[in-house]
């Protein structure tokens, strides 16, 4: 991805007077136009908290639209392939819209809170898709980025931490569910999502008490080894999780300058959220005629041999043809396994192929290659049942 | 739903009613739905004082194919000319007019400018060398560029044939000016601003272009394909008016057996299963079809009859996002007896009559579009086809039709107030002509973008439902995802101006239509 034009000084989230002294290592990353933690201390001390304590992630920089008014179901079931009208309110889905040819614009949540507002949580900007969408429906769609901040509190104790926190009703959230309720005083909107695959919620308040927030969080986190995260951390955690990131394991349909990286959902592996029944959606057309071809590529698990991430690594058949590439790699501390998310051209992604890695290695300074079996797994590589317990289990 | 047919027609103008006489003639049973009292759409007569019939929009017969004219019998069911191969007279306000007829020198242009003279038969025979090379393009559905099939790639062959035929000296005119403005090709070829004026006149029309915007010299061109393909009657008046040759197409579709119901307007356009199912009409009326044909401007049938519910979003952005908004007006005046034109004989009246003085006078009526006004001193195509076809009008009275530039559809002032000033500015032009014009006036009636809007239903009042425009033509029309017909709801097709070849009462898109719908019948 080449740097938009953003502005300059980049943006600062609500919690940046927070994120500013807690981050050390000054490694500061831009996303989304936001200048944001790529690590506070250690990545690897990060990560360990996502997996065994509680961490505050600062999610702000997501876009949020707000979506309402009489056609709000019609309009996003049009919008997005999955089937909305199945969406109960105080319910929360994970969706992808699509262009006219079927391939992948961007994933989001969207959150139904009555059966005419729903929210749309997404890492790129589609103000301009949702409002050419919105022609002859009775809308109104409201970007509300910079009013909701969000904090996403991920982890075994994370649950504990609220509980600390005097909240009550988010026993019986499940995952997928969502409540407005107040937290020490704050109303909040409380989600039992998130992007790590643990136990874990998202916070979204109102901009204005973000701090307090982040404060009580931090507060009632302390005695549970309660941390800060970074991007990179959290990245190791979705990886884990098999969540794909657009522009990263697949190149979002309208930034895509090579037809070929734009991918549909069917290729990459979520075909389960296309509902060719429910009417016409956008880019169903396209999918349908797609569903009956056999080329394309797939979005796969891969357990790759040796314990070297296979980052970025070219993956082939029988070492010779060329069928694929890695698009996220890494050793998973949690699953002592050496993990990557790939695409491979079909009909290489069936299972029993004779797949390899074509790995390389910086050792001190000399680029080594390791060429690895691998093969195809299913995802997600880590799904613990303390994600799903309801009530979760107090750690 | 109370009946079924084979096909439905939405709307009954001419191109409408050429897909319903073809596709009867292929054995399907055809319904054509008529939402006013007659059919024809804008290409109809209208009386604006008793017995005086005009015209009511489109007044010059140029474009229709002669397969369309043979293979339909047109003659045999009516339609005869009361003008052919009509000149055309550029008006010279100083009362020296130009006649021409196509690239013949005649003597008004050899006494205008010998250079202009020797000049204008060169100049035409190149513009006609590259008019044919597109011509293929008339009748044939435009190629697809991405995701080609065997038809495609054969029409694109044929043109790159042609092309390539022309040589290279002409290969290279011809890529050096395709997209350039026709006032710069005029300026380095003519002298005379009255010639000019006139050839810049006939680039604009039906665009949204001034002589000088990019793209004019390739409206010329593809207006000179369609009257070569169409040369048999050249320039030309129907006898009985406009709406007495889209009767003759109406008479020849009921003969192939179609069915006509007038005064039925279409609703909805139904889809069931992601197919077209049938219409419903305004009165509820329900009726069920396999195929259903839009003979509406694309806007109008995509996101009024259909509905964007059943497209997707990238489509309908690309169709909210076509230059719909006409841009010229029609004056009709009834007068009690012809004018006197200075320099004109009472028989040169029924030619087709052109004040467009120059390009700088063309430019300077454009330049008030752009900032939503009516131009001060308007360019306009003049018939009166009372000279040649009395019986339009009662024993003295003729009849004028103008078609006049520029009337942008969005006009600041509104058309509520801004309609009889701008009468007046188009009869006061006129009058610098025919001075006895204003007196000879009984009835007036300034037709705006809006009354056609409103009366014949063409979004934005554009008589070639859409700008005819390099980016609105061939395949990009009216959109990609529709060029070739085929709507993106199966079962759904357009046959209307909006589609390729374009307005102008042509029928060739209505032709066209009908080839794609008996194709795919075949295929399926």
């Amino acid at each position: 991805m080449t740097a938009a034009p953003y502005k300059q000084p980049l943006l600062e989230t609500p919690l940046h007077a927070r994120t500013v002294p807690l981050c050390l290592t000054g490694d500061w990353a831009c996303w989304g136009g936001y200048v944001t933690v790529n690590s506070y201390t250690n990545v690897e001390h990060e990560y360990f908290a996502i997996r065994n304590a509680a961490t505050l992630f600062d999610l702000s920089p997501m876009r949020k639209y707000r979506i309402s008014g009489s056609d709000a179901e019609r309009y996003l079931n049009r919008l997005v392939t999955r089937d909305v009208r199945k969406l109960a309110p105080g319910r929360v889905a994970y969706v992808v819209w699509c262009n006219d040819d079927g391939k992948l614009l961007d994933d989001g949540t969207l959150f139904r809170f009555g059966p005419e507002e729903f929210w749309i949580c997404s890492q790129e900007r589609h103000l301009n898709w949702f409002l050419d969408s919105a022609l002859g429906y009775q809308v109104a769609i409201e970007d509300v980025s910079e009013d909701i901040a969000a904090i996403a509190l991920q982890g075994p104790q994370s649950y504990t931490v609220l509980r600390a926190l005097g909240a009550s009703g988010c026993e019986a959230l499940k995952p997928f569910h969502m409540a407005e309720l107040t937290l020490d005083g704050l109303a909040v909107t409380l989600s039992r999502t998130g992007f790590t695959g643990d136990l874990g919620y998202e916070i979204w308040i109102h901009a204005e008490h973000a701090i307090a927030l982040w404060d009580r969080l931090m507060e009632a986190g302390a005695a549970h080894g309660i941390r800060p995260i970074g991007s990179a951390a959290l990245d190791l955690a979705r990886i884990e999780a098999g969540f794909p990131v657009a522009n990263v394991d697949f190149i979002a349909a309208e930034h895509a300058l090579r037809a070929t990286r734009r991918r549909s959902p069917l290729e990459f592996g979520l075909g389960w959220m296309v509902d060719f029944d429910k009417g016409h959606f956008v880019g169903r057309r396209a999918l349908l005629a797609e569903r009956t071809s056999a080329a394309g590529y797939r979005f796969v698990g891969l357990d790759v041999a040796g314990n070297k991430p296979a980052r970025d690594a070219l993956i082939y058949v029988g070492r010779a043809t060329q069928v694929g590439f890695v698009t996220s790699a890494m050793w998973s501390p949690t699953c002592k396994r050496n993990i990557a998310l790939a695409t491979l051209r079909r009909p290489y992604d069936t299972g029993g192929r004779d797949l390899w890695a074509e790995v390389y290695v910086n050792k001190e300074g000399k680029w080594e290659k390791v060429v690895a079996p691998c093969k195809i797994v299913p995802r997600p590589f880590f799904n613990p049942a303390r994600r799903r317990a309801t009530p979760p289990l107090a750690y | 739903m109370t009946e079924t047919v084979d096909v439905i027609v939405v709307g009954g103008g001419h191109n409408g009613l050429v897909c319903a006489a073809y596709l009867a003639r292929a054995g399907r049973r055809v319904l054509v739905l008529e939402a006013n009292p007659v059919v024809g759409g804008a290409a109809v007569n209208k009386e604006i004082s008793p017995g005086c019939t005009l015209p009511a929009c489109a007044h010059i017969l140029h474009l229709l194919p002669p397969r369309v004219i043979a293979e339909l019998n047109l003659a045999g069911h009516g339609l005869t000319f009361a003008a052919r191969n009509m000149a055309t007279i550029a008006l010279g306000p100083d009362g020296k007019h130009l006649v021409l007829r196509g690239g013949e020198v005649t003597p008004s242009l050899q006494a205008a400018s010998a250079a202009d003279a020797a000049a204008l038969p060169g100049f035409h025979a190149g513009l006609a060398r590259f008019a044919a090379a597109l011509q293929p393009f008339q009748t044939e559905p435009p190629p697809r560029l991405h995701a080609m099939n065997r038809g495609d790639r054969w029409t694109l062959a044929k043109l790159a044939w042609r092309l390539r035929r022309l040589g290279r000296r002409d290969l290279r005119e011809f890529l050096r000016i395709a997209a350039m403005n026709v006032a710069d090709i005029l300026e380095e070829s003519f002298e005379s601003d009255l010639l000019k004026g006139v050839l810049a006149f006939d680039a604009v029309l039906g665009t949204s272009f001034g002589p000088r915007s990019p793209g004019s010299v390739f409206t010329l061109l593809y207006r000179l394909a369609g009257q070569i393909e169409g040369r048999a009657g050249a320039l030309a008046l129907p006898r009985g008016g406009m709406g007495a040759a889209v009767e003759a197409i109406a008479a020849a579709a009921r003969a192939q057996g179609a069915e006509i119901r007038t005064g039925a307007r279409v609703a909805r356009i139904l889809v069931e299963g992601d197919h077209a199912a049938g219409v419903e009409l305004a009165s509820g009326e329900r009726i069920a079809a396999e195929t259903v044909v839009s003979n509406a401007d694309p806007q109008a049938t995509f996101l009024s009859l259909l509905g964007p519910e059943h497209l997707d979003t990238g489509f309908v952005r690309r169709i909210s996002n076509l230059r719909m908004g006409g841009l010229a007006a029609k004056l009709h005046l009834v007068l009690d007896g012809l004018p006197q034109v200075p320099g004109l004989s009472a028989a040169d009246l029924g030619e087709r009559l052109v004040i467009a003085p120059g390009i700088d006078d063309l430019e300077r009526a454009f330049n008030h579009t752009k900032y939503g006004e009516y131009s001060e001193h308007p360019a306009m195509e003049i018939t009166i086809p009372t000279v040649t076809d009395p019986a339009l009008a009662p024993e003295g009275r003729h009849v004028l039709s103008a078609v006049v530039l520029y009337a942008p559809y969005h006009l600041k002032q509104g058309w509520q107030t801004g309609r009889e000033a701008f009468a007046d500015r188009v009869v006061e032009t006129l009058a610098t002509y025919a001075p006895d014009l204003p007196e000879r006036i009984v009835a007036r009636e300034l037709v705006t973008p809006t009354d056609l809007e409103r009366d014949y239903g063409m979004t934005g009042g554009h008589w070639h439902h859409g700008d005819l425009s390099l980016d609105q033509m061939l395949m990009l029309r009216p959109v990609p995802g529709a060029s070739q017909y085929a709507a993106p709801v199966p079962g759904l097709y357009l046959c209307g101006a909006g589609t390729h070849p374009g307005g102008g009462v042509m029928g060739a898109a209505g032709f066209n239509a009908a080839q794609r719908i008996i194709g795919d019948g075949r295929a399926s």
